[in-house]
């Protein structure tokens, strides 16, 4: 089947921040482009519907942003979270970027709240979005039709066919019938993998089917493999994700940041054999916030519920679900159908070996177990105030770090060393290269955003040559 | 205490919202929920008055239909403010005026249309109505002066009255817990508030009407209706003082102070009233409650037919025809008078009550934690 939409100097496979970033880009740079998006139009924007900010480098308080963050504190939380397994160069151009870029975003629609005072240390080093990233994306998407970018929704790239290093065509398909399209350069926004199970079991096995997947489910990964199964050289750790626990109720996809708990910090969390696993008071809750989605993972059933008592219910923040709650331990075991003596030994013990010390949920606190395996280092108090309350807990899985290799072009580079001459990619499909573990708030739209950005240019750059 | 669908969904809605947060830079609703854990009825009813509909976080919003969470706040708060309008209206028997609101006020309308025609008709010759008058006492040539006031005064008397006894109900009832009371200092913060519209500006930007795109249009032409109709309401004020204290007789000459300040006035309100429905004409239904559109509507069309017939009149005050549009005039500003409490015009009363509410209650830095990753 031919297209009948004409032939397009730039095509964009994916329709996130990368995506648009991209394709304005190289629209702006004189190229004809066309988006291609998975999703329909009201579930647009990938991951990016569920971002809220922008890590940015600033040498100055500006309207948003508070004191100043300098490239090399932003390098050094970087090499921190990652424990260096970043590209230097590619990061540094990221942290230069980010600067621009925030001016940039603003010319194209991209509205900030003002930096608010007394709030998470984060309004000195993030940008937030106002009304977060569906807001950043309506925005984007205005200018792309505004500049005359074509986008197709409801269109997935299967297949980007490369011949020595170049893209020939690229497959489309979209309800049900199959398009290819030659066109002069690609970028591939097109995300990762974390929304395709089956993918996910070739490293976790059936355990993957009681992962929640808290992003879009369109980030099925087949550009990502259709990549890779040609020859573009991976980059980042393929059994890696970022995985939280967030309440287990929550939808199989798509539930975003309301499903998301903090009470772990305050709860002892058990298992399906109403065993506790690990020190739920290591450290403070940011810092451990991400090792928790493969700690329950790890659990038989993938399934594990913070208890606690009435004394904790407002030290986190309320989630969209409610708390279980029971006026007995035994009653509260029944409801979440665990063993009621093996519970109630577990909170023996814990309660047993709770040590007098100041509560304080704002540090790291004195209150901490003795003789308890595994121990609870801080906030331990005893559970013993009903009504007990709990919350179930799920693995939920944010975004995968395997990606393709790029160069400081964003042009992607092949197993052989080679650069494919017109072939680009921004986003989550290479923040691989830049981010290899761990997370940094406000990264990913960043690294999204340069390299979307340079990635349109670009294209742009190789089409009208 | 009330436990309807709307309220029901509205809990709801607002403990999705709490645990995301990310709108919290659109409006005062954000900010007054963060200080929120629990969504009593109370609440819920100050929150609803508080929303000033301007769509941002509809559109924002990442579980917005067709999400499986079907969250659409500014649909749902504009269906309990209705709600709300019903069950603080005084006295309660005529709480069920809110139900088909359109239809009771076009009936208000033709009612009191008729009234003023039949009274002027039956009471005047003929000769006096469809003859031209001109100087001094000319209006009251055709509808006595003592008509006007006493039928003015009761009425309006009485719906100042009723938005009073409604006002009381709501404050009673929503503000029972606040910590502060409500001092001078918030007063004057919610009449600021309320005098520019700022919560309709989406966080500076504007809001949305037709689709994602922002714009200040609805604020402007919202700021056009209410001060024209400030300002053909102080028109009054100064005529009534002309007449008392000097003694100037209406109608009073193009250049005077009372026929400037309604002119103005008359423009604004037809200008705001004209594009306010052409706005809910051509709008995204989406975000909107349809069930609401007929009270909105009836209010918009009344405003703009005082307007237009006020202008009309000026214009015409002269020749033949004033007489019979000076009967009209004051029926549809009759009709206005006793709407007022009953219809959407209240919105502007519980409104500024929960401007006044938030005002005591936040902090100057306002804001809680925020939920981040």
């Amino acid at each position: 089947m031919t297209d009948r939409t004409g032939s397009y100097d730039v095509l964009v496979a994916g329709g996130g921040n990368a995506a648009l970033c991209a394709a304005i880009a190289a629209r702006k740079a004189g190229a004809s482009v066309l988006l291609v998006e998975h999703a329909p139009r009201a579930f647009r924007g990938g991951n990016s519907r569920h971002t809220r900010n922008f890590r940015v480098m600033h040498t100055a308080p500006t309207a948003t942003l508070t004191e100043a963050y300098a490239e090399d504190e932003y390098w050094d939380d970087l090499q921190r979270v990652t424990g260096g397994e970043t590209d230097e160069a590619l990061a540094r151009l990221t942290i230069h970027n980010s600067a621009p870029a925030l001016a940039w975003m603003d010319s194209h629609g991209v509205r900030f709240q003002p930096s608010l005072t007394g709030t998470l240390s984060l309004s000195r080093t993030n940008a937030f979005f106002l009304g977060g990233g569906k807001a950043l994306l309506n925005a984007y998407y205005r200018v792309a039709e505004r500049l005359g970018v074509v986008i197709r929704y409801d269109a997935e790239v299967r297949d980007v066919r490369l011949r020595d290093g170049v893209v020939e065509s690229v497959e489309i398909e979209s309800s049900g019938a199959t398009t290819s399209l030659h066109v002069k350069a690609v970028v591939v926004a097109a995300g990762g993998f974390q929304a395709n199970i089956e993918w996910l079991k070739q490293y976790w096995g059936a355990v993957a089917d009681n992962f929640l997947i808290r992003g879009t489910p369109y980030a099925k990964g087949r550009v990502l493999r259709n990549l890779l199964d040609q020859g573009a050289m991976p980059v980042g750790d393929p059994t890696q994700c970022h995985a939280v626990a967030i309440d287990a109720r929550a939808p199989k996809f798509d539930g975003g940041i309301v499903t998301r708990l903090d009470a772990i910090p305050f709860s002892i969390v058990v298992n399906r054999d109403a065993r506790r696993f690990y020190d739920e008071g290591e450290d403070l809750w940011p810092k451990r916030y991400a090792i928790w989605g493969r700690l329950i993972a790890q659990q038989p059933g993938q399934i594990a519920y913070a208890i606690t008592d009435a004394k904790a219910l407002t030290l986190f923040m309320p989630s969209m679900y409610p708390a279980i709650t029971a006026a007995t331990i035994d009653e509260l075991a029944g409801k979440l159908t665990l063993d009621g003596a093996a519970l109630a030994e577990t909170l023996r013990a814990y309660n047993a070996a709770v040590q007098p010390g100041r509560f304080n949920d704002k540090i790291l606190d004195d209150c901490r177990t003795e003789g308890l395996a595994p121990a609870k280092s801080h906030w331990a108090q005893r559970i013993d105030t009903p009504p007990y309350i709990a919350y179930p807990l799920r693995p939920g899985i944010t975004f995968t770090y395997l990606g393709v290799k790029v160069d400081d072009r964003a042009r992607v580079v092949m197993r052989n060393g080679a650069r494919a001459e017109n072939l680009f990619a921004a986003g989550e499909i290479m923040a691989g290269n830049i981010l290899g573990r761990g997370y940094l708030a406000g990264f990913g739209m960043t690294i999204g955003t340069v390299f979307g950005r340079i990635a349109g240019a670009e294209a742009a750059k190789h089409a009208r040559h | 205490m009330r436990a309807t669908d709307t309220v029901v969904e509205a809990r709801r809605v607002m403990e999705i919202c709490n645990a995301c947060r990310y709108c919290e830079g659109y409006c005062a609703v954000f900010p007054a929920m963060e200080l929120r854990r629990d969504f009593s009825n109370a609440d819920l009813s100050y929150l609803a008055n508080l929303c000033h509909d301007c769509r941002g976080c509809f559109y924002a919003c990442q579980y917005a239909p067709p999400h499986e969470f079907n969250l659409n706040l500014p649909r749902t708060f504009a269906q309990l403010r209705a709600e709300t309008y019903a069950e603080y209206a005084w006295p309660g028997p005529l709480a069920a005026l809110f139900r088909r609101n359109g239809v009771v006020v076009s009936l208000a309308v033709a009612f009191a249309l008729a009234a003023v025609l039949v009274l002027t008709a039956v009471l005047q010759t003929p000769s006096v109505i469809y003859s031209p008058h001109t100087g001094v006492g000319a209006f009251y040539a055709v509808i006595p002066l003592g008509a006007m006031i006493a039928v003015g005064l009761v009425t309006f008397g009485y719906a100042l009255l009723a938005l009073a006894v409604g006002y009381r109900q709501f404050w009673r009832d929503t503000a029972a817990d606040l910590k502060r009371p409500a001092g001078w200092r918030a007063w004057r913060r919610a009449l600021g508030d309320a005098a520019a519209l700022r919560n309709l500006t989406g966080g500076g930007f504007g809001c949305n009407d037709r689709d994602e795109s922002f714009s200040t249009i609805r604020r402007w032409l919202h700021h056009a209706m209410f001060y024209g109709f400030v300002s053909c309401f102080a028109a009054t004020c100064v005529a009534t003082v002309y007449h008392h204290v000097f003694g100037w007789m209406a109608p009073y000459p193009l250049f005077s102070v009372p026929v400037v300040l309604g002119l103005l006035g008359g423009i604004g309100l037809l200008i705001g009233t004209v594009g306010l429905l052409t706005l809910k004409i051509v709008r995204d239904p989406a975000p909107a409650a349809r069930e609401l559109l007929g009270a909105d509507m009836a209010l918009l069309v009344l405003l703009a037919l005082v307007a237009a017939t006020g202008l009309l009149l000026l214009a015409l005050r002269d020749s033949a025809a004033m007489g019979i549009l000076l009967a009209v005039h004051l029926g549809f500003v009759l009709a206005l008078f006793l709407i007022l409490p009953y219809g959407k015009f209240v919105h502007g009363i519980y409104r500024l009550g929960a401007l006044v509410h938030y005002a005591a209650e936040i902090a100057p830095e306002r804001i809680g934690a925020r939920a981040i990753e």
